[in-house]
């Protein structure tokens, strides 16, 4: 059976996609490769190729000497200044590498932005943007970047975008045993072609902070217990990722790690326009609101959780460990 | 030459060569991004958000430094808890860079074809062979488990935000204590069954090239005594030397102490003072100044078509020297026997570089079941205050890779400037206005290239050696 060629791209990006997939567990990154058949053409960081033995992969892909099934990319697309790429050469050959990524892409089945960077433009498309980064298919939350809107590869699919600041090292690897067994359809992707594996949920579906959030018992500084969205900046109740279901090293996850979710398989997340650990409020009501919440239920409902707030919670929400347990009777119930 | 797998981010080599010599090297990082930019105007607690963002292998380190660096701006110093788990945390990130530098960086290059010949070829060849090595069986799940230490103390990695100037984020319990032993305590067992062979206490307390070389023949089945035997039959000890100047901004700090001092060598033990730093951009492709300046007036400003330039890195200087940074350095400030005793006899080498890496490994590990034990669950892990209006900090830790410092300034309580300088901008800068070649294009001078020419294995391995991260260096 023929193996299922794939080559994994950095562009403009910190990396850390690439090094989130090697936390992968159970089975790990090149057992879980070698299970599915899959063939790492090359990879930055783990291939013994480098300079002209690297080029002459790129030359064999071009002129179809070699078949590429799918193309990774990781890091978002500059095309600064002035749409010379200046601001990233490839090294050695010298060229713009948005346009060395362009030409390669026309040879791919498939084709997956690994990361929010290579997605829309991400942490490189934050503050002005000298640089001119884009993603591969959107510029933020426009669809167009490198590749233009209407861009379909061989396999006749967009661009699959694995957002996130970095990727779950599952959400990359689920989905390319998808693409290797031929089984991923435009209808499992979302409205950003992001899969809905992960998106169809929110990350504050597990938050281990939800009794807090229900009667909005909130933290008013890092390291207490209570609920992060009224004062700390989360945005788990709109984020689209399954980060405390699926969790993160072992048993992690951001909320789990006592910090705010900054919501970054979103495009755009990096300008919040914001303090990202500071809610944003306009007479004590966060802006920006739970999804599907209306403002007036959720001043509504905020009020009466607040009037019934537990002294348990209440107590808990301002502490960093568990003062009252839900074992321990107040002379104030019954 | 390039690009440079298995090195972190985008790389490029020039040589010039005469009679198979390498007369003189350029070394260029072809990537910008812009992160001093995209932070200006921002507010300083967004610095926590971003500057992780430049690096996802030294994700921590940039968290650190910036966390240390709003500290100093607030006149603060985190609660005791939230330092240990930083250091634990940091620990970490920097164990698991220098594993995955020996394992999935390094050692590969061994494997190559060139080396078929070798008596020690098929050994080496069946174990660290680029992605098909059956060490990488062993380790990457290893290397995975000892990360759970991040998912417990960080939420995940890389890319958290538990780290704050006021400590960490996640208070840790009794029964959370233990766990982060157990984890710690398997990792241990994992090194001493594969990479040592023995004890780490017992290969930390080796202080000469002899006892070494005792430990290479005691424990043959070790990784380390593989990469000993290779290093012998190469004579990687005479490949790469740079100027011999050291530097360490002090590692794993405890209040007023560091784990491993702060301070320089250059044939001695020299205090270090970070007033004496200063940014040259003579070579680099950013709009220069009347002089070099110091970070806290820094500037990074891109200009693709500066005349003298070749790479977008800056050239940091300390006194106007050239510094070498990394565990090598580290080791040499601080004193460690072995090191000195290396380094006294063949000065900065390919083998020395990586000796130390891994004899850091072996170092911290202990040190991280130390900081385990003195967390006190039930006091506090993080305190809050607020930045003033004006201020300036800096923050200098140690990274895997070496050096790392953030300098912000806040006016009107936003940021108005941070700059940054990592380890790899020391290693791999160009030269400066004294035409002094950088670390790297110092190292390369002088090597035999044989009849493969440019793709010769030495400068393969003397690059690898720094363990380059290319990502941070331009950032």
């Amino acid at each position: 059976m023929k193996p299922f060629n794939m080559l994994w791209l950095q562009s403009a990006g910190c990396g850390g996609c690439s090094i989130s997939v090697l936390n992968m567990e159970s089975p790990d990154f090149y057992a879980t490769l070698k299970q599915n058949n899959i063939q790492l053409l090359w990879h930055p960081s783990l291939s013994e190729e480098s300079g002209d033995d690297f080029q002459q992969i790129l030359k064999r892909i071009m002129s179809d000497q070699l078949q590429l099934d799918l193309l990774c990319v990781e890091g978002a697309l500059l095309m600064g200044p002035q749409g010379t790429g200046r601001f990233h050469l490839h090294s050695g050959s010298r060229r713009p590498m948005f346009e060395i990524i362009k030409e390669i892409s026309t040879k791919a089945r498939f084709t997956m932005a690994v990361g929010s960077c290579a997605a829309f433009g991400g942490m490189s498309m934050a503050g002005p943007n000298l640089t001119e980064a884009c993603g591969l298919q959107y510029d933020g939350q426009h669809p167009g970047g490198v590749l233009g809107e209407e861009w379909l590869s061989h396999g006749q699919l967009p661009v699959i975008n694995i957002a996130g600041c970095p990727t779950h090292p599952n959400w990359v690897m689920e989905t390319l045993i998808q693409l290797a067994l031929d089984e991923l359809s435009p209808a499992e992707l979302d409205e950003y072609r992001r899969p809905r594996s992960y998106t169809d949920h929110l990350v504050h579906h597990g938050c281990p902070r939800n009794e807090f959030y229900e009667f909005k018992a909130s933290a008013a500084n890092h390291s207490l217990q209570g609920c992060l969205m009224e004062h700390l900046g989360c945005l788990g109740t709109q984020a689209r990722a399954d980060c405390n279901i699926r969790l993160w090293n072992g048993e992690g996850s951001c909320l789990r790690g006592g910090y705010a979710c900054i919501n970054c398989t979103e495009p755009q997340f990096e300008e919040p326009g914001h303090c990202f650990t500071e809610t944003q409020k306009i007479a004590g009501i966060p802006v920006s609101l739970p999804t599907d919440m209306p403002k007036a239920w959720f001043v509504a409902l905020a009020s009466l959780a607040k009037a019934a707030t537990p002294k348990r919670l209440k107590v808990n929400a301002g502490s960093d460990h568990i003062c009252i347990s839900p074992g321990m009777k107040d002379e104030g119930d019954d | 030459m390039g690009p440079f797998s298995r090195v972190e981010g985008d790389l490029e080599v020039k040589i010039e060569t005469e009679n198979n010599l390498v007369t003189r090297a350029w070394v260029n990082a072809p990537l910008f991004r812009g992160f001093e930019q995209i932070l200006h105007g921002k507010d300083p607690r967004d610095a926590l958000v971003y500057t992780p963002r430049i690096c996802g292998i030294c994700s921590v380190a940039q968290s650190v430094a910036a966390a240390q660096a709003i500290a100093s701006a607030q006149g603060k110093t985190p609660e005791r808890n939230g330092s240990l788990a930083t250091n634990i945390i940091l620990a970490t990130e920097n164990l698991a860079d220098h594993l995955t530098h020996f394992y999935l960086f390094f050692m590969p290059d061994f494997a190559r074809d060139c080396y078929q010949d070798k008596h020690w070829f098929s050994d080496i060849n069946r174990r660290f062979k680029a992605q098909t090595g059956s060490v990488h069986k062993e380790v990457l799940p290893a290397r995975a488990s000892f990360l759970h230490l991040t998912g417990l103390l960080a939420g995940k990695w890389p890319h958290s935000l538990a780290i704050q100037p006021g400590g960490t984020t996640r208070p840790i319990g009794m029964q959370e204590r233990i766990r982060l032993a157990a984890t710690i305590h398997a990792f241990r067992h994992f090194l001493q069954d594969t990479m040592f062979g023995g004890e780490l206490e017992q290969f930390t307390a080796l202080q000469t090239d002899i006892e070494l070389v005792n430990w290479q023949n005691n424990h043959p089945q070790s990784d380390i005594a593989r990469f000993l035997a290779v290093a012998d039959d190469l004579s990687l000890k005479n490949l790469g030397h740079t100027s011999d100047n050291f530097m360490s901004f002090g590692a794993y700090a405890d209040g007023d102490e560091f784990l491993f001092k702060r301070g320089t060598w250059q044939q001695q033990f020299n205090p270090f003072n970070a007033d004496d730093i200063r940014e040259d951009l003579t070579h680099s492709w950013l709009h220069t100044r009347a002089e070099p300046n110091h970070p806290f007036q820094g500037s990074t400003i891109p200009d693709s078509d500066e005349a003298v330039g070749y790479s977008w890195c800056k050239a940091p200087r300390l006194n106007r020297q050239v510094m070498e940074v990394g565990a090598i350095s580290r080791q040499m400030v601080d004193g460690h026997p072995l090191i000195r005793d290396l380094v006294l006899d063949s000065g900065a080498n390919v083998r020395n570089r990586v000796v130390s890496r891994l004899l850091e490994i072996a170092l911290v590990v202990p040190q991280m079941e130390k900081w385990v034990n003195q967390l006190k669950p039930g006091e506090p892990f993080c305190k809050s205050a607020s930045i003033p209006d004006e201020a300036q900090g800096a923050g200098l830790i140690e990274a895997a890779r070496g050096s790392l410092g953030h300098w912000l300034r806040v006016k009107n309580g936003r940021i108005i400037n941070y700059q940054i300088i990592a380890p790899t901008t020391w290693n791999f800068s160009p030269r400066d206005i004294d035409d002094q070649p950088g670390a790297l294009e110092m190292a390369l001078q002088g090597t035999a290239i044989d009849d493969e020419g440019l793709g010769a294995a030495s400068i393969q391995h003397i690059i690898r050696s720094f363990d380059p991260c290319m990502v941070c260096t331009v950032h």
